[in-house]
């Protein structure tokens, strides 16, 4: 086997210091009847030439060439090259967690850069070296605010990506914790008087995501209000962080919950990406995850190490207080460097291109027979329109032309018939767009 | 430097700043084309009030700075690429490149998670063959690929012995655990509700099958083990253990960090074990990136199938592949889309490399490397546990720290020589413990070397312990003020202050 | 080392009785044990604490320790210095590093406690187990 760096003679030399006759006998502790009988039947072997062959057959089995105007939580942004160019140096990606600070100070101080950036992006002033991903981050950031308030009240806003609440369903199901659903207001937005109405002395939390899942912009600092009056934190949610170039972070959200795909993450069909969660300096010690801070070595020198390792599960053991072992080191120094690469001026830009190209989109689809935006907030880069045809038609015949189009919202709001989710990035064309557009007025027109 | 350090010399090392203090404003390093749709005002479009200034501090720099910096800060680090890095239950394995490169294809990295199954059959088609290794690797019959690490693989096994017991009428409130298990393990158990109750090992360093016996009643839904176990030694009693918990009703979950030790050779299914996690990061070489991404896939047997997370990939008539997410006793979504797909690329693709064949050889070079690291080193270092090891193996400072010197320091001197330290403390029931996994990737040269430093090392300890203690000697910084850095935690980086500004 | 007038329990904490307010600290033994100490959680004063209960935790690098109460009774006083000092653990852990100050419940139940002698001979016994 090519990874294997020994020879046969080298084996048996090794066998013979050992004063052990075979292979099979160094797994003599093993009982006969736990052994396995036989050989895996798992394909044979294949060569460096086959393997690339088998994932490149399998690639063309995809979505090769269709146009995709989808977000949902998922964002397709221009990856620049230097990500990957770094990305793949060995030191980094070969190296396991920072435990010994003296040989991972490359790791650690970009965990320290990742979370200063974490914080200067949300306005928060302290972030972790990051979550498994934004989906996690949410129920971890609801067991945050549980054990700050002591309180066992939780209410989430139906406009919070449908997947995310349902992870935290798997999360809180089991453990004695009330999670209320808000409904949408007609605007597409969280229904503040069902806020009002549902908000009480024992809430713990409002969880309210912004762009939300529509892709509207919510009111945080109104509802971050509300929250407060009764004592409640607010936990704001994050699926789109390149939205965070213009549109203003939830500065008053408590706890912060975010997915950082946007930043230089490849679709990749669903991870690995890198969640995030930021908070206020008086909630660090209830933070889980990773954390890394600077100090001084012996000399007086700067370096970083992980500190308050005590909120961790690897010390607290049965008293442990969240899930999350390491961080996503690998994808969060991605983040970072595509962050560096856009920089102050460049987020901005790149925000207002997706802005753009949004706005078009919607425009030019609103100007169709048939074609409505319901929601009447103001959105980031993503949509909804309903139709008044049958939308899994439309679909099918938008596929027909090698389209795919949006994402049917009927799966995951019964209520919203015929609507679909449409996300414009940095990466559509305009020709795109006016291809889509004649499609789906193709598409719209051929209804019965 | 001592001519007892054959691998490591020095090097330069250049020194970095923070990204942010190299920043100034109007440098930068992104390029957009121009924009081919009518600009919109943000202010107009949003509204004055979510319009946000400036990111504060935000860096401004150029390409070749970055390139520079990260190359930079690369290089204070140490990879499986640079050297061994015995780090123990981590398995820290030869990364493959086809694999990065297989996982960054276009048409797998590039395709979105909400795109219709229809057009996504390659994906899941690794997905299913993927599932197929690793159902044959661990002699299971059902796979989910969805928890993002192993401790997520763990919440997800947890919860499935919990939704299981509920189907019989009652979760029950235990889970137990044996006082060599890895923190992970009683941290899940009271993530997901239950009360954690240790079980004690023996004098061999297995669970104390007598020990178990008392504790396993009708309370208890359940018994999470890792076999071969944190010392490295198979659970020898391991049939009469899954019998013991199965007479009352348990379920036994297997911690599958030390599988490395097993593929081929051994399969938990067969060994009575009902559900088990693989850390893909550990035995199957996803890279660990510096302490993630991994990938956590949930193994289970027939019965247990039901209560497996949503979506599970199924199979249609005529030979699509779809998700489904109607299963009504699922323990519900634990993560959003699939999983980790990216890793389980790369995993895929390392069995696909090694077949049946190779897996074998993997696992039995690891413990080649083991024992024979063991062997060398029992002398200078106190072994305090004498069954057989597998994958690793757990000595004592016993022996060094007559001296002062502890297994700390014995891992911090360990740099200056060139190599990574092991896990440095852990299992908690060896005081002082080194706890040393090779792996199957290190070359007999590598190893010896790596002996020798142990040994002079050892030595040292003996005749030179401050050299030790003040360890290490050759990196950028010296040890560092963990103390102060967590009285006085410095998080983020913030600009000085300015001074006041002149006229 | 440990003082005479004090009464321990098995976990290293020890009270001093005032009347009926009782001065509760962690020993010289355990500090030293536990490290440098980095920070130090203590209750809200009004909490009624039963005899060990827990009601806090000092927390080194790489531990945290339970903190449990002596005898049962209300938390009158909590050492706010601790907060922003808690070296103060290490440095004066019988004296300036008290942690609370408890309304005492029941005054016979620091007859139970540990006299200074008998804690000397625990903490013996426990090193020798080592």
């Amino acid at each position: 086997m090519r990874y294997l760096p020994k020879s046969e003679r080298i084996r048996k030399e090794m066998l013979a210091t050992l004063g052990v006759p075979s292979m099979e006998e160094l797994f003599g502790c093993i009982p006969e009847k736990a052994r396995q009988k036989g050989p895996l039947n798992l394909p044979r072997a294949l060569s460096e030439p086959e393997i690339l062959e088998y994932f490149q057959e399998r690639a063309a089995e995809n979505s090769g060439g269709m146009l995709r105007l989808l977000g949902a939580g998922v964002y397709n942004h221009f990856r620049p090259v230097l990500v990957d160019a770094l990305l793949s140096r060995g030191e980094f990606f070969t190296a396991y967690t920072p435990y010994q600070a003296e040989i991972a100070q490359g790791t650690l101080q970009s965990i320290f850069e990742f979370q200063t950036l974490m914080c200067q992006l949300t306005e928060q002033e302290v972030a972790n070296a990051s979550m498994y991903d934004g989906s996690t981050a949410l129920p971890e950031s609801v067991a945050m605010a549980l054990r700050i308030t002591g309180r066992r009240r939780v209410l989430v806003g139906r406009s919070v990506h449908p997947e995310y609440r349902q992870v935290l369903g798997t999360y809180t199901r089991r453990q004695d914790v009330e999670v209320v659903e808000l409904p949408v207001g007609r605007d597409g937005r969280l229904h503040r008087e069902a806020l009002r109405g549902a908000l009480n002395d024992k809430t713990a939390a409002v969880a309210v995501q912004s762009p939300n899942f529509f892709g509207c912009l919510e009111e945080i600092p109104a509802i971050a209000e509300q929250a407060h009056r009764h004592g409640a934190l607010l936990i704001g949610v994050i699926n789109e962080g390149v939205s965070l170039g213009i549109v203003r972070p939830p500065a008053e959200a408590d706890i912060v919950a975010m997915e950082g795909q946007s930043f230089g993450l490849p679709l990749s069909y669903g991870g690995p990406w890198v969640g995030v969660i930021a908070s206020k300096e008086k909630f660090v010690r209830s933070l889980p995850g990773r954390l890394c801070g600077q100090t001084t070595d012996r000399q007086g020198r700067r370096g970083f190490v992980l500190t308050l390792a005590t909120r961790e599960q690897h010390i607290r053991r049965a008293k442990a207080t969240s899930n999350i072992c390491t961080n996503q080191a690998l994808c969060a120094l991605a983040a970072t460097i595509f962050l560096c690469v856009y920089g102050k001026e460049g987020l901005r830009k790149l925000a207002e291109q997706n802005l753009a190209k949004a706005h078009y989109l919607a425009g030019e689809l609103g100007k169709l027979g048939g074609v409505r935006l319901p929601f009447g907030a103001a959105f980031f880069n993503e949509f909804v329109v309903r139709l008044d045809a049958d939308a899994a038609s439309v679909q099918q015949r938008l596929r027909e032309k090698g389209i795919i189009g949006g994402v049917n919202l009927t799966k995951w709001y019964p209520e919203l018939k015929n609507s679909l989710l449409l996300c414009a990035t940095e990466t559509a064309k305009r020709a795109d767009l006016d291809r889509f557009v004649a499609a789906f007025k193709e598409a719209m027109g051929a209804r019965d | 430097m001592s001519e007892k350090i054959r691998k490591a010399g020095r090097h330069v090392t250049q020194s970095e700043a923070l990204i942010f203090e190299t920043s100034a404003a109007g440098k930068h390093a992104y390029s957009l084309p121009p924009l081919d749709v009518p600009g919109v005002e943000a202010a107009k479009t949003l509204g004055t009030e979510q319009v946000r200034r400036e990111i504060e501090g935000f860096p401004e720099v150029s390409e070749i700075e970055i390139i520079r910096h990260f190359t930079r800060l690369s290089t204070w680090n140490y990879g499986v690429d640079t050297g061994m890095y015995p780090l123990g239950s981590c398995t820290m394995k030869y990364n493959a490149r086809v694999n990065e490169v297989v996982a960054r294809l276009e048409g797998l990295a590039t395709e979105h998670p909400c795109q219709p199954d229809e057009l996504s059959q390659g994906c899941l088609k690794i997905l299913r063959l993927l599932e197929r290794c690793l159902r044959e690797i661990t002699g299971m019959d059902a796979v989910t690929l969805q928890p993002a690490a192993g401790a997520h693989g763990e919440l997800t096994g947890v919860l499935i012995i919990r939704a299981y017991q509920e189907s019989k009428g009652d979760p029950r409130e235990v889970i137990l655990v044996p006082d060599s298990a890895h923190g992970t393990n009683p941290a899940t158990a009271a993530t997901a509700g239950y009360r954690v109750e240790n079980i004690k090992s023996n004098r061999a360093g297995r669970m104390d099958l007598g020990s178990l016996r008392e504790r396993m009643t009708e309370r208890v839904a359940g018994l999470m083990i890792t076999n071969p176990n944190t010392l490295g030694i198979f659970e020898t009693d391991i049939l009469e253990i899954a019998e013991v918990v199965h007479h009352r009703g348990g379920l036994v979950y297997m911690d599958g960090a030390n599988m490395n030790a097993l593929v081929g050779v051994a399969r938990p299914g067969d060994f009575g074990m009902d559900i088990i996690h693989l850390n893909l990061h550990k035995t199957f070489s996803t890279p660990h990136g510096g302490g993630g991404p991994g990938a956590g896939p949930v193994a289970v047997k027939k019965f247990l199938e039901p209560f497996l997370p949503v979506p599970v990939l199924e199979e249609r008539p005529g030979g699509t592949l779809r998700w489904n997410a109607e299963r009504p006793q699922s323990i519900g979504r634990v993560r959003a889309f699939g999983g980790n797909f990216g890793v389980l690329v790369r995993a895929l693709a390392y069995i696909l490399a090694n077949g049946p064949d190779g897996l074998l050889a993997t696992t039995r070079d690891a413990v080649l490397n083991a024992n024979y690291m063991r062997k060398q080193l029992e002398g200078a270092y106190e072994l305090p546990y004498q069954s057989p090891s597998l994958h690793e193996c757990v000595f004592s400072d016993k022996k060094q720290a007559r001296h002062g010197v502890t297994t700390m320091d014995i891992a911090k001197r360990l740099i200056d020589y060139g190599f990574h330290p092991y896990t440095v403390a852990f299992p908690l029931i060896v005081q002082g413990a080194l706890m040393i996994e090779p792996t199957e990737s290190e070359s007999q040269e590598e190893l010896e070397l790596f002996i020798e430093a142990m040994r002079a090392i050892a030595a040292e300890a003996e005749t030179e312990p401050e050299l030790v203690k003040t360890a290490p000697h050759t990196t950028r910084v010296k040890r560092l003020d963990e103390v102060t850095a967590n009285r006085k935690p410095i998080l983020r980086w913030k600009p000085a202050p300015t001074p006041e500004a002149a006229d | 080392m440990h003082p005479k007038e004090y009464r321990y329990t098995k976990e290293h904490e020890w009270i001093k009785a005032d009347g009926a307010t009782g001065t509760v600290g962690i020993t010289h033994y355990a500090q030293e044990k536990l490290g440098d100490i980095v920070f130090v959680e203590l209750p809200a004063v009004g909490r009624k604490l039963e005899a060990m209960e827990s009601f806090g935790s000092v927390e080194s690098v790489k531990a945290v320790s339970d903190l449990y109460s002596p005898v049962a009774g209300e938390v009158t006083e909590v050492n706010s210095s601790l907060k922003d000092n808690p070296a103060l653990v290490n440095q004066d852990p019988h004296g300036g590093a008290w942690l609370v100050k408890v309304k005492i419940a029941n005054p016979k139940e620091l007859d139970q406690l540990l006299t200074a002698d008998a804690y000397q001979k625990f903490i013996e016994s426990e090193a020798a187990e080592q």
